[in-house]
């Protein structure tokens, strides 16, 4: 496992260095049709089946598949290759794979034993989480041991807002995989529903008694620096996520978690540094232009444009799933209020996270329409939140009523 | 978005959304009896159905590409089958493939034509590309006729489509922004609010010592009031083109409580008169005003790839044609009701001021926040 991922991270560097050459902002000549000069020219970076042992496999098991599309096991084993290729390249076009190897189950209301927990990781990657939810639900009815199962549904419980019923799902986990993974679970739990204090308490203890592995440990300390970062502990939050990062230079969201931390901290041109070097990813670029926007760099039009290009594909395939970073690009480099209160709207009917809420109070504050805030100030309250950041800005748009 | 953690085999596919997913590119221009096609599909999903990169290495070079050009020709080609009404059309391969870079890595650019039967009307499309390996593929079609397009986005539940080619043009275009137009003025309580304020006194002149008394004659108050709806229309047409066109943009907050304002002052007037006899200069100056609240409306109905030009033209035409109905429903009655006490009081004065405070509860609530809604 150490050495797979190992090759895999190669493959990924390799790509993201390439992707600073040709990806993620190709050459104008090159977006108009061409002939390439030479034979030897590279065109596309895909996996290796010459020197990967999993593209082998999958490549082995699609052909298997694709004689007998009926057998279980194989679909099980590429769809979970497949899933996990989608997490290591951050493509969503394994996701479509491992889709398409479950598709004799796909539609069925109740498919046998294995199906639901890979089918609800893919539709949550969809933002299409009450179907998410019915299939874990079932799933870990199907097999209460399964620790996989009942993780993945704390945090979809977590993502939706249902605080408690998330917090029910971590506690098998003590028992299943052990106590570092129940610890993080109900942090992150804990950290989502506003209570950072008692989640980073909670984690400090834990890792205090030692990790499993370099992988739990990040794990752990990612969930960490984000609680911090919430509770409003700037200073702990940095050192935390330069670890992280340390520890996983490859892992996407929380390098983004802590472009957030900076850019809130008023460091736009430190964020900008972190994020450069990985604009192949949507979220990462946005970090980029909101930096450079703060900026005021020459830089800045351009990347817009980039991304603002990017979303517009997004849309035309007819997805919504930028919603909430693209409230963020309509409030703070679009700098139109009204768009982004109703793409915040959009996210907050799909997701109760954190960045949810704060959203959508800043632009109802910004487009000078309180009122549309209220179910973000009235969640705040119900769930009891006391992280300063959301509580502060709650008390401004109570403030802006009449 | 959370993310789930790499503890356990599954965890943080979220994350993976940051990345486009498979889509083509599939463009059709109509072309004599057939169409000329470009289809460009990326090299990630054509090695993942025909392992283009032969020696393995991860890395798919020209040469390799090049080498199985009639394979994916072939591949390709055999996914999609274009019919005119309802006889089908053949597709043949053209020139050498190409390349080119979509914002998510190297397309294969595959040039086509498709040979139909007799000039169409209406274009089949299926397309089959692809959802087989991956049903989250979309297919984006876009079928053009002359200066008209139109797009489709094909999936794997919805991969069949039926473009109308006579409907595919400007004028219908241009027919549709009418409508919208139309809509417009009539949803827009405060468009018709200003328009009714200014119009109400159009039946009437103020003799010399300031009273109102009834025009004699149909014609000058017809005049009157072509002349008023002549200067908003104007002015709301050009801010309207200027801000669409981004020579100007205004936050829309400013705009939405200046219109309010404007509503205001124009009823006001009615009731306590401080511009005589030149209204169609004030409609002339709040109508600028007006047109960028057009703009925002127009920006906001997500408008499809075509001819600015004719989206404006059509959209304003809408917009004039909605208050000539207005205009042609109010004057008649207003001149047959002129002489009466009712139309002078209540009416004119009475009306004036109930569109002033409408207008107030307007402006409260878009320059202050204050939420009394009722509109």
């Amino acid at each position: 496992m150490p050495r797979s991922r190992f090759v895999t991270h190669l493959a990924v560097g390799a790509v993201a260095v390439l992707s600073l050459r040709c990806g993620s902002n190709p050459p104008a000549a090159e977006r108009v049709p061409f002939t390439p000069t030479s034979d030897a020219v590279v065109l596309e970076q895909v996996p290796a089946t010459a020197g990967d042992a999993r593209a082998r496999e999958r490549a082995a098991l699609r052909r298997a598949l694709a004689a007998q599309p009926e057998q279980l096991d194989l679909a099980l084993r590429l769809a979970r290759l497949d899933i996990e290729e989608s997490r290591m390249r951050g493509d969503p076009r394994y996701l479509g794979r491992a889709q398409a190897a479950l598709a004799p189950w796909w539609d069925a209301a109740s498919p046998p034993p294995g199906v639901r927990l890979l089918r609800a990781t893919i539709l949550q990657s969809r933002h299409e989480f009450p179907a998410a939810l019915t299939d874990l639900d079932a799933a870990v009815q199907e097999d209460p041991r399964n620790a996989q199962a009942w993780l993945t549904r704390a945090v979809v419980l977590g993502v939706r807002g249902e605080h408690a019923e998330a917090a029910r799902s971590c506690a098998p986990l003590s028992a299943l995989a052990g106590p570092l993974t129940a610890a993080v679970c109900e942090a992150q739990v804990k950290s989502l529903a506003g209570r950072s204090r008692q989640a980073s308490a909670l984690l400090t203890d834990a890792l205090a008694r030692g990790a499993p592995g370099p992988e739990a440990e990040a794990w752990a300390l990612s969930t960490l620096a984000e609680a911090a970062a919430r509770s409003g502990d700037t200073a702990r939050a940095e050192k935390l996520f330069v670890r992280t990062l340390a520890l996983d230079p490859g892992d996407a969201y929380t390098r983004a978690a802590y472009a957030d931390l900076l850019l809130d901290a008023g460091r736009p041109r430190e964020a900008a540094t972190l994020v450069r070097g990985h604009t192949e990813d949507d979220n990462q670029l946005l970090r980029l232009v909101l930096a450079e926007t703060a900026l005021g760099s020459a830089e800045a039009a351009p990347l817009a444009a980039e991304l603002a290009e990017r979303y517009a594909a997004s849309h035309l395939r007819g997805d919504g799933l930028h919603a909430r970073e693209e409230a963020r690009f309509a409030l703070h480099v679009e700098k139109a209020p009204d768009r982004a209160l109703t793409l915040a709207r959009a996210s907050w009917d799909v997701q109760r996270e954190p960045w949810d809420v704060r959203l959508l109070l800043e632009t109802a504050l910004a487009a000078g329409k309180p009122e549309a805030a209220a179910p973000a100030v009235e969640y705040l309250q119900a769930t009891g939140c006391e992280d300063p950041g959301l509580v502060a800005l709650a008390e401004r748009v109570r403030r802006s009523l009449p | 978005m959370s993310r789930l953690a790499s503890l356990l085999l599954l965890l943080a596919p979220l994350a993976a959304l940051a990345h486009k997913p498979s889509d083509s590119y599939l463009h059709l221009t109509r072309d004599g009896n057939g169409f000329s096609g470009r289809w460009d599909v990326a090299l990630k999903d054509l090695d993942e159905v025909l392992s283009l990169d032969a020696e393995g290495d991860g890395a798919i070079t020209w040469g390799e590409l090049r080498a199985r050009q009639a394979d994916v020709a072939g591949y390709v080609l055999a996914r999609l089958a274009l019919g005119a009404d309802g006889a089908p059309c053949t597709l043949e391969p053209g020139s050498a493939a190409r390349v080119v870079r979509h914002s998510d890595g190297a397309y294969a650019v595959l040039d086509f034509t498709a040979r139909c039967p007799a000039g169409p009307a209406a274009l089949d499309v299926d397309y089959t590309l692809l959802f087989d390996r991956d049903p989250q593929h979309r297919g984006i079609v876009r079928v053009a006729n002359g200066s008209a397009s139109e797009t489709l986005v094909l999936s794997a539940s919805k991969h069949t489509a039926r473009v109308s080619l006579e409907g595919l043009s400007p004028w219908r275009r241009f027919g549709d922004m009418v409508v919208e137009g139309v809509k417009h003025i009539f949803a827009g309580l405060d468009h018709l609010l200003f328009l009714f304020a200014l119009l109400l006194p159009s039946v009437l002149r103020r003799d010399a010592d300031g009273r109102w008394v009834p025009v004699l004659a149909f014609g000058p108050a017809v005049k009157d009031v072509v002349k008023v709806v002549s200067a908003f229309t104007v002015a709301h047409s050009l801010t309207l083109s200027a801000a669409v066109l981004g020579f100007v943009s205004l936050p829309s907050r400013f705009v939405e409580s200046a219109i309010a304002a404007s509503v205001i002052a124009a009823a006001l007037n009615n009731v306590f008169p401080v511009v005589r006899g030149t209204r169609w200069v004030a409609a002339l100056a709040l109508g600028l005003l007006h047109g960028f609240g057009f703009a925002s409306t127009l920006a906001d109905l997500e408008l499809p790839g075509g001819s600015l030009a004719v989206t404006l033209l059509g959209f304003n035409v809408g917009v004039e044609l909605g208050q000539l109905a207005c205009v042609a429903a109010f004057l008649p009655l207003a001149f047959a009701l002129r002489g009466s006490v009712l139309y002078r009081r209540a009416l004119l004065v009475g009306g004036s001021a109930a569109i002033a405070l409408v207008a107030c509860v307007w402006l409260a609530e878009r320059a202050f926040g204050v939420g009394l809604s009722f509109t």
